[in-house]
């Protein structure tokens, strides 16, 4: 109970003093705040550089996925390998080779337990998913593959792709999902992502220029110029960020919805 | 003062979004509600981001290039450009437009004002944030998990005099 008050104190310090920082904040909606449009005599800021110069460097209408793509594709390319490694981590701490470990586990084949929950229910439920699953699939893929003309991108599409497959599971269960989608499968899927993205870096060094720098990647797509260059790079480098995605989210759900033992699922 | 409010009311919610997932982490218990806790403040600090890039009466920032130039653009100069589908490889550098504050801001077939679309770059920081904010969850989840299937319980004390209490047993 102490410690509850304490807490309450540290709580309504930190607030408060965010509270009076908030007083020299710029309005809501201004377009002339600091963020938006630089300090006063700093000339241009960066986020106008990027409204008024990205379709001309890069010939990507959708500024958000150029600046992530091309102008931020380090950091891109490192969150990619962030969620790679999440997925590695759960898979090191939660996996469980073998049904010798896990005391909860019945002998249960996937169709008793099933049959187990009313069959009312699968029927409702296991025909609106057959009918969405595809949908959402082929939504995400439209995502992905429209992501530098349309909202969207790699990211957006690969959790679209992956919530299928976990819709997938929740309507039947894990191992209807794990017979399309098996363990070995999604984690190529994964690592193929990965080295997609960081293939196109390698490529520019090949090809004489600084890792990630597209633009010199025209000599082998065959494009009217080095921003069209950057454009279909781009959405190679969508793609392969959308296979991790999809892969890492499904084995995070099939991991920790089975504890690791991938049977069952919930 | 309460034009004050009006205008900065957004930055109070956050911090205050802020402050209860805060005081989830630190005084709350069980390690889920824990996690829950945490989630809430990463959801303030998206939206304070988000909130930054904002500009009254602005659009998405996604530049319309199919679309006709008279549509997008009042200017009568660019009506000469109805589409430019298929067409991505030149640029169209056009000289005497008249309101143009950014000399080589044309796009397409029109020219972007900075303020009439939001700032793309909070945008971006944020799309990255949570994805990673997700992944880094189902880590933390996995965690929890473990702790569960090693201790039984998911309250923090029991498990801290679990603990405690192996080591006095040593």
């Amino acid at each position: 109970m102490l410690s509850k008050v304490f807490a309450t104190i540290a709580v309504v310090i930190t607030g408060g003093l965010l509270l009076y920082g908030v007083m020299d904040f710029p309005a809501f909606g201004d377009p002339h705040s600091p963020p938006n449009a630089g300090v006063k005599g700093g000339g241009e800021s960066i986020s106008q550089y990027f409204i008024t110069q990205t379709y001309r460097d890069t010939k990507v209408p959708n500024i958000v996925t150029a600046v992530l793509a091309d102008y931020r594709g380090y950091d891109t390319m490192f969150e990619t390998v962030v969620i790679f490694a999440a997925g590695m981590a759960i898979f090191a701490i939660l996996r469980v080779v073998g049904d010798n470990n896990d005391p909860t586990k019945k002998e249960l084949s996937s169709d008793d337990a099933l049959s187990q929950k009313g069959d009312h229910n699968r029927i409702i439920i296991g025909t609106t998913c057959r009918i969405i699953i595809p949908i959402v699939q082929l939504f995400g893929l439209y995502v992905v593959a429209h992501g530098h003309h349309s909202p969207g991108g790699g990211f957006q599409g690969g959790v679209l792709l992956g919530s299928s497959f976990i819709l997938l599971a929740l309507s039947q269960n894990l191992n209807a999902a794990l017979r399309r989608f098996s363990e070995k499968n999604y984690f190529t899927l994964a690592a193929t992502g990965i080295l997609i993205y960081a293939g196109f870096g390698v490529a520019c060094q090949i090809l004489e220029k600084n890792f990630l720098d597209y633009g010199v990647l025209q000599k082998v797509l065959f494009t009217d110029g080095p921003e069209m260059a950057r454009s279909h790079s781009m959405l190679g480098v969508e793609v392969g960020v959308a296979f991790t995605v999809t892969a890492i989210m499904f084995s995070i759900y099939a991991n920790l919805s089975s504890r690791g033992t991938l049977k069952d699922g919930l | 003062m309460v034009e004050f409010f009006e205008q900065h009311f957004n930055f109070w919610i956050y911090v205050i979004l802020m402050m209860i997932g805060l005081w989830a982490v630190i005084a709350k218990n069980n390690l889920i509600k824990k996690l829950i806790g945490l989630s809430i403040f990463q959801t303030a600090i998206i939206l304070f981001y988000v909130s930054l890039g904002v500009k009254e009466n602005s659009t998405i920032p996604i530049l319309d290039h199919h679309a006709p130039a008279a549509e997008v653009s009042a200017d009568p100069h660019h009506n000469d450009e109805p589409s430019e589908t298929g067409n991505h490889g030149e640029l169209h550098p056009k000289a005497g437009h008249e309101n143009d504050h950014h000399a080589d801001a044309h796009v397409g077939a029109h020219a972007v004002e900075p303020d009439t679309m939001a700032n793309p770059l909070p945008h971006v920081l944020m799309l990255t944030a949570i994805v990673v904010g997700v992944a880094t969850l189902g880590v933390a989840l996995a965690l929890a998990q473990l702790i569960y299937k090693e201790f039984g319980t998911l309250e923090e004390n029991e498990v801290l005099e679990i603990i405690k209490g192996g080591e006095a047993n040593d």
